[in-house]
């Protein structure tokens, strides 16, 4: 039994130096990571920013394929975890044919790991990390093709005030870095407008909330506020309605999948209904992105969920910036200090606007969007309404 | 007198009845004092609002709150307790089991759902069902843990079937996620909705300014386990079984040698207890609407957490404990937030349980029901 296993290995290994021996006349690979998370209750997110990304690879590489060079997607599933998405930064850093990398879905995972990328000079392009320190660092290898939130929860709250008419509110948050970020944000904002704030909250509850949900309804505010994901507000949505919380939900990005609608169900339009500020609107939102939501839909056999057209523009904004580095080699594998700075000089007309990157990786002017639930189920998500869209600058390296 | 309190009657109903409606009492009576006290208290000092008005303005809801969720933590310390008193080791797995049991009594109701069934049915036999299936599948499961993962290692340091134990944990969470992922392709396991379950009942207590509204779900959940606790108290203390369960939690060889199948008595030990973890996990998916395979590892842990602070391996132990720790959270999440306007909110309510924990167990080492019994040789 032994003796056949030496044998196998003896083999392999002569075939493995076979092949390594092929190499030089082999295609030259260059891959593009994604890291979002594909599995967990974050998942129907992150599976579509990494088959957006995928999409891009397969229609977009075209350029790079005529000179000579074989595109692979490496996905890498971060679990919305900072210590997975930092180990897997870890490898991906370890294997050079990666040049660029698309990610993360979460703010929390994405500062942590670009520490990673920073060190070895390897450029993310991020589809959906709001939180505004993911660029303030002043990083030369972190963009992001999407707003910030010092600008979208200040642009919640001024709904919530000036529209809806809230005179209180109160703040739940998921003890994330993007959770908590933005609602900081907002209760900055509340401050300011003199919108009372009637609680701060945070918690990492994912099925219980009655505890928080007694309090909240002692103080009944106008507007409750909640800063973190669809699938931790769903439940708390649906059991804060069923306990008889009669005002309007908000939230920001985090809130936009259809998995919100599933888990909170009619909770969303009874009462006050929900109204949500994002970054990142329906596909429908972007007059170039109709294809996209077209080819989309007949590969992966669901319509996109928002992301998805960020996940395919950061790839797209990779794709490009490698070719530009590749270009400037002489049509030579490009080193990832020249893609990192090609992405810097890039304007690329993506699907969801055009793209480029200011000195610190943010765009320089960025959509936000304002949105109320229709839906009651996730099926007719895409039936939610886009109340405004508004651009803002970006505030640079903050106040 | 005597005669009396052997009446099978009062020793298998009315007492473990009075007993469960005692130690909610107590402990609710004792943390409303306090909290009130609390609240005279600190007047001055909370300028935003007035803290006695609003601490009793909240006070029913709290105590139903901590009292729902006390009697969850209950139902699955139980499963823990038992574990301990015949074994001796922590079975961690029975987070999972909880888990396990929830998962596939929603699973069913999603499946009459599909079918159309969901809404013809009468909802307390539906969730009769669930319930039922629930702790089938959680019982079968708890035994075959035990059968696979616990028997082989019997004469083995008693840590080592403890890392048994967290790696089934593991494996579990992952067999149903990779069950979930390849059946359904969700992660979440939403519950469907059907039946009054979600409507208010309203209860007209003298001595609050308006009546007490209580979801059905929640009085379902409360009778529901009250049943069960009932019904095992009898189990353990009125029936052959239950003696012969006793016996070999005080001392199995002795109990080997009087003739009693030590291993089948193991083995039923585990069904019970996962039994009622499955039932406890269908009743949680009812009450908070949504269900995932990492979604039994804090109500686990607080359960465990709850058989020592009654004093493991005492089965009245395991409820009150339950209900004075779910109690605890329910105080703390609610009024921490209020009492220190906001610097310290809900987020440390588990720190504050945990607190009062440790000094209870500085004060009584052994639980608070619990006996300091000598090692067992």
């Amino acid at each position: 039994m032994f003796k056949r296993t030496s044998l196998v290995l003896a083999l392999l290994l002569v075939a493995s130096m076979i092949l390594s021996a092929c190499g030089p006349s082999a295609p030259k690979v260059i891959k593009i990571a994604t890291q979002s998370p594909l599995s967990g209750g974050q998942s129907l997110l992150g599976v579509d920013i990494k088959n957006g990304a995928q999409l891009a690879v397969e229609q977009l590489s075209g350029p790079l394929t005529e000179m000579g060079f074989t595109v692979e997607l490496a996905p890498y599933d971060d679990q919305a975890t900072p210590d997975v998405g930092v180990a897997n930064a870890k490898n991906i850093v370890a294997d050079a044919s990666i040049l660029c990398g698309v990610g993360h879905l979460n703010s929390g995972v994405m500062i942590p790991s670009s520490e990673e990328y920073h060190t070895a000079g390897l450029a993310f392009v991020s589809p959906a990390n709001t939180n505004p320190v993911v660029t303030t660092r002043g990083y030369a290898e972190v963009n992001r093709i999407v707003g910030r939130d010092d600008v979208q929860a200040p642009v919640a709250e001024a709904y919530a005030f000036n529209e809806l008419g809230a005179t209180s509110v109160y703040i739940i948050h998921d003890k994330t870095a993007y959770g908590q970020g933005v609602a900081e944000f907002f209760r900055g904002a509340a401050e300011k407008d003199g919108l009372e704030v009637l609680g701060f909250e945070g918690t990492e509850e994912k099925a219980n909330f009655d505890a928080i949900i007694t309090p909240m309804l002692a103080a009944n505010p106008d507007v409750l506020f909640f800063s973190g994901i669809y699938d931790q507000a769903g439940v708390f949505f649906k059991q804060a309605r069923d306990a008889g919380y009669e005002g309007t939900f908000m939230g920001t990005d985090g809130m936009d999948a259809s998995g919100l609608a599933d888990l909170a169900g009619d909770a969303l339009t009874k009462g006050g209904g929900m109204v949500y500020t994002s970054v990142a609107g329906p596909a429908s939102a972007y007059p170039k992105a109709a294809k996209f939501a077209e080819d989309f839909t007949a590969k992966f056999g669901a319509s996109p969920q928002p992301f998805a057209a960020q996940g395919y523009d950061s790839a797209a904004v990779c794709l490009a910036a490698i070719k530009n580095a590749a270009d400037a080699a002489g049509g030579e594998v490009p080193t990832r200090e020249a893609v990192r700075d090609a992405i810097r000089a890039l304007t690329y007309e993506g699907i969801t606007g055009s793209l480029a990157f200011d000195s610190i990786g943010d765009l320089p002017t960025a959509k936000y969007f304002i949105i109320k639930v229709n839906a009651t189920s996730g099926d007719t998500w895409n039936s939610n309404e886009i109340v405004a869209e508004l651009d803002f600058a970006s505030p640079g390296m903050g106040e | 007198m005597k005669q009396f309190t052997s009446n099978p009657f009062y020793k298998f109903i009315l007492f473990p009845i009075g007993q469960m409606l005692a130690f909610v009492l107590g402990a609710g009576t004792i943390l409303s004092v306090l909290i009130i006290l609390l609240a005279y208290i600190f007047r001055g000092s909370v300028t935003n609002l007035d803290l006695v008005e609003r601490t009793f303005a909240i006070l029913p809801k709290v105590l139903v709150d901590g009292i729902t969720i006390g009697f969850v933590y209950a139902t699955i310390a139980l499963g823990y307790t038992m574990v301990y008193g015949v074994l001796e080791f922590i079975n961690f797995s029975h987070s999972e089991i909880f888990m396990v049991g929830g998962v596939v009594g929603v699973e069913l109701l999603r499946y009459l759902d599909a079918q159309g069934s969901l809404a013809t049915i009468n909802q307390y036999v539906v969730i009769g069902m669930a319930i039922i299936l629930g702790m089938l599948i959680a019982g079968g499961l708890a035994m075959t843990v035990e059968r696979v993962a616990y028997k082989p290692l019997r004469g083995a340091p008693r840590l080592v079937p403890l890392i048994s134990a967290i790696g089934i944990s593991f494996f579990l969470q992952d067999a149903v996620r990779l069950i979930l992922g390849l059946t359904t392709g969700e992660f979440n396991v939403i519950l469907p909705q059907f039946g009054t379950f979600d409507e208010f009942i309203f209860l007209n207590i003298p001595g609050l300014p308006e009546p007490l509204q209580i979801q059905q779900k929640t009085i379902l959940l409360i009778i529901v386990t009250m049943v069960m606790l009932v019904g095992l108290n009898y189990l353990v203390n009125g029936t052959k079984i239950g003696k012969a369960i006793r016996a070999v939690a005080q001392d199995r060889p002795s109990a080997s040698l009087m003739g009693i199948n030590v291993n089948m008595i193991i083995s039923i030990t585990f069904l019970i207890g996962g039994a009622l973890g499955g039932a406890a996990g269908v009743l949680f998916a009812l009450k908070v609407t949504r269900l995932d395979p990492f979604v039994g590892f804090f109500p686990g842990l607080k359960a465990f957490t709850a058989a020592v602070l009654g004093g493991i391996g005492n089965l009245t132990g395991a409820l009150l404990g339950g209900l004075i720790l779910g109690l605890l959270e329910s105080f703390g999440a609610s009024y921490l937030g209020i009492f220190t306007q906001g610097a310290f909110g809900a987020e440390y309510k588990d720190i504050l349980a945990f607190a009062i924990l440790i000094i209870i167990l500085i004060f009584r080492p052994s639980g608070l029901l619990g006996q300091t019994v000598g090692q067992k040789a």
